[in-house]
């Protein structure tokens, strides 16, 4: 019989460093920590697990994290970095946005931690509005995505220019762009797909 | 493998026997009774004549009867002592064997060296199989009870080891030496290579193009060749779904049954026991990932199916297996409404054996108190896989018992989700009545401030949307809303009626009837 796998030949610290923004490498990252789960050595290190996590994290609104917490033991889950974590993510579970922010900002090492942390996370939260609303206020997107002033402004613009947000001229509130989530019309009237191979089964018959 | 197998040089074993056998006279391993002698000659004649259908009948007939008659507290007789009767036949010692332990797990509590054997065991037969020298036709029954007893033995050394407690040194001795028998990749490896030599999801892919066939011949090769590697090869996607699930790993777990397409037949279903475990497990996974509708559909898809076919399983020696799973799929599909309410995805007959089971459960479920997490719990922990540590203690450490650290993290997890999502079966009452309602209107209606509602709102629109491996987002909603500044408006989703699938089935129908009718010939 083939001998286990055998361990990847490049660390995590390796992986990360050289594809930091490449969402491919969550797989590789992925059986790294299951094989150090599962392993029968327990070397699972906390750092790199951790590292695991706040990829986990930026995924959202995939449920990676939630994944990731159903293979760590949970004597691991209890050690302080990894409550921190935890209690960051059930605030973006729940929408709370401004706890999170809070949290995130009395650690300022998590958001200097990975690149692009604080990004994935306003990338989320602007996702998460636009299931939402039609039109946010402008109050409301602020708190979500942690600007104001000037820094919200150059957000806003971007994503006019990028994304195909509106400021309302009325009231300054947000148009987000329609999806059938906010626009319920939107929603392909699944005026029902039969496949050809379906309907190739009943061909004997109607011939 | 040449490990060679005498119980009489393990007569603690015999202690065991005797033990748990109590009334029962010694236990002789090399007394072979002549309805024995004759199963054994027959069962070979049968496999080298590859009578699937004799085969088949003597697995599920006639070894259960001689069982019962025979070998109530007791193992069959070993291996040697049957042997001379098949020309020391090296595979078929090696099935007979695997039956041998089947039976023994099934009945008595196996010793560790008796566990560590079968595993030995299932290596050599796996090797055999997987190095291309079988030419056999076994019945899918069979293979997949290998499959499913292998990963049911890994699950339950893993249980046994992790009760440290009241080990004895000796026990301990032998686990420390064995180290490698039911260790987590070897049984990954095992199903795994399975799954790839025998190309197996290749084939799949090309029945697809009719370039192959494999479901219209239920996996049988009746062009002379072997069924056996294909097959095994089959059911081990669904063998790598269950341990991954075992482990807490559901993605990846549904990953390995993503070749086999499950809303379309397949030859998962021509074996009950197999059809159970893939939906059962399939279904769970997709609970835990909060793929709600997708779970509640296959669920009730398989308790409609079970509803209707109970009673032509009645003599099956899976019976029993059966009506617990299907107990078991209840309970989660009863989970999977009180988070998701979407009873019209659900059949009327499995909808009312629903309420009859949980309605009363499922109305206190609603509330978000502690006597409702306590069925929540209570539920869970009922239906749930039975999860495992598949990693060997630290023998330095004092020796506790570990085999509840897994089922207690999962539930936690589930449960922490379960309290995510306590406040939006309060959102849903109000939805449910109004077609637009502003944020402060409802706020006051709910008692919590607006921006707490606006979370509120959100985590429903999270909770209720999963995003699929693909990126796409789905909607779990029963209701949906959208919000416009401070209005919230309420859509009603509408269940798409599937006609095409009803007509399709009709037609079919229609054409059987008349087919039945013109082969009826009247005087």
């Amino acid at each position: 019989m083939e001998s286990p796998k055998e361990q990847s030949s490049y660390t995590v610290e390796q992986l990360v460093a050289v594809n930091p923004f490449n969402p491919e490498i969550l797989p590789d990252l992925e059986n790294y920590v299951n094989e150090q789960v599962t392993s029968q050595t327990y070397s699972l290190d906390a750092n790199l697990c951790l590292l695991r996590l706040y990829q986990a994290l930026m995924a959202m609104p995939a449920p990676d994290f939630s994944l990731c917490l159903f293979l760590i033991p949970e004597r691991v889950q209890m050690e302080e970095q990894f409550k921190t974590l935890i209690v960051l993510s059930h605030y973006l579970e729940t929408g709370r946005f401004q706890q999170f922010w809070d949290e995130a900002a009395k650690n300022p090492h998590i958001l200097e931690a990975v690149p692009g942390f604080e990004q994935a996370i306003q990338a989320y939260a602007s996702h998460l509005l636009s299931l939402s609303y039609q039109k946010v206020p402008r109050s409301v997107l602020a708190e979500a995505v942690n600007m104001d002033g000037a820094s919200l402004d150059k957000f806003i613009e971007h994503q006019v220019a990028n994304s195909g947000w509106i400021v309302a001229k009325e009231d300054g509130s947000i148009v987000l762009p329609q999806n059938e989530f906010n626009h319920p019309e939107l929603k392909k009237n699944t005026g029902e797909n039969v496949s050809l191979e379906h309907i190739a089964r009943i061909f004997p018959i109607l011939g | 493998m040449t490990t060679t197998y005498d119980f009489e040089d393990t007569p603690s074993n015999y202690d065991d026997v005797q033990r748990q056998g109590g009334q029962d006279a010694v236990y002789d391993p090399n007394f072979v009774p002549d309805s024995v002698k004759s199963f054994v000659v027959h069962m070979y004649r049968h496999i080298r004549e590859k009578n699937v259908y004799e085969i088949h009948q003597m697995c599920e007939t006639s070894f259960q009867t001689l069982s019962e008659r025979l070998f109530k507290d007791t193992p069959w007789p070993s291996v040697e002592a049957i042997a001379p009767y098949v020309d020391n036949d090296h595979v078929f010692c090696l099935l007979y064997r695997e039956m041998w332990f089947r039976h023994l797990y099934a009945r008595l509590s196996p010793t560790l060296k008796q566990r560590i054997d079968s595993y030995d065991n299932y290596c050599s037969l796996f090797q055999v199989v997987l190095h291309g020298v079988v030419n056999m036709q076994l019945p899918n029954q069979w293979l997949w009870d290998m499959v499913d007893e292998f990963v049911y033995q890994f699950q339950s050394f893993c249980q046994y080891r992790a009760k440290m407690k009241n080990k004895t040194e000796q026990e301990i001795a032998l686990l420390k030496q064995n180290d490698k028998a039911w260790n987590v990749y070897g049984v990954l490896n095992f199903l795994q290579a399975l799954v790839e030599k025998s190309t197996i999801i290749q084939i799949l892919e090309q029945e697809k193009e009719g370039l192959e066939q494999f479901t219209a011949t239920d996996g049988y090769d009746y062009s002379g060749g072997s069924n056996v590697l294909k097959v095994l090869g089959y059911f081990s996607m669904v063998g790598l779904l269950r341990v991954h699930c075992l482990l807490g790993d559901y993605h990846t777990g549904l990953k390995w049954l993503q070749p086999i397409d499950i809303t379309q037949q397949g030859v998962y279903i021509s074996v009950i026991g197999c059809h159970i475990a893939t939906i059962y497990h399939y279904g769970f996974a997709n609970l835990m990932l909060r793929r709600y509708v997708d779970a509640v559909s296959e669920f009730n898809k398989i308790l409609l199916y079970i509803y209707k076919t109970k009673q032509y399983h009645q003599k099956s020696p899976q019976y029993e297996q059966l009506l617990k799973k299907n107990e078991q799929m209840y309970a989660l599909l009863a989970v999977c409404l009180s988070l998701c309410p979407q009873t019209k995805l659900v059949d009327e007959s499995v909808n009312s054996q629903l309420r009859e089971k949980y309605g009363e459960k499922m109305m206190r479920m609603q509330r978000c108190d502690d006597e409702a997490f306590g069925i929540y719990d209570e539920l869970f922990s009922y239906a749930c896989p039975k999860f495992i540590t598949p990693s060997a203690p630290s023998f330095e450490e004092p020796l506790v018992n570990y085999n509840q650290d897994a089922y207690r993290l999962q539930l936690k997890m589930f449960l922490y989700e379960v309290k995510q999502q306590q406040l939006l079966s309060g959102v849903r009452t109000f939805l449910k009545v109004y077609s637009s309602i502003s944020l402060a209107k409802l706020a006051n209606y709910m008692e919590v401030d607006e921006p707490t509602l606006r979370t509120i709102l959100l985590t429903y629109k999270h909770k209720t949307h999963s995003v699929g491996s693909d990126g796409k987002v789905i909607s779990n909603a029963d209701i949906d809303f959208y919000i416009n500044n401070d209005m919230i408006y309420v859509v009603e989703s509408k269940p798409a009626k599937r006609y095409g699938d009803f007509f399709l089935r009709q037609i079919a129908k229609l054409e059987g009837v008349m087919n039945d009718m013109d082969r009826i010939k009247l005087e």
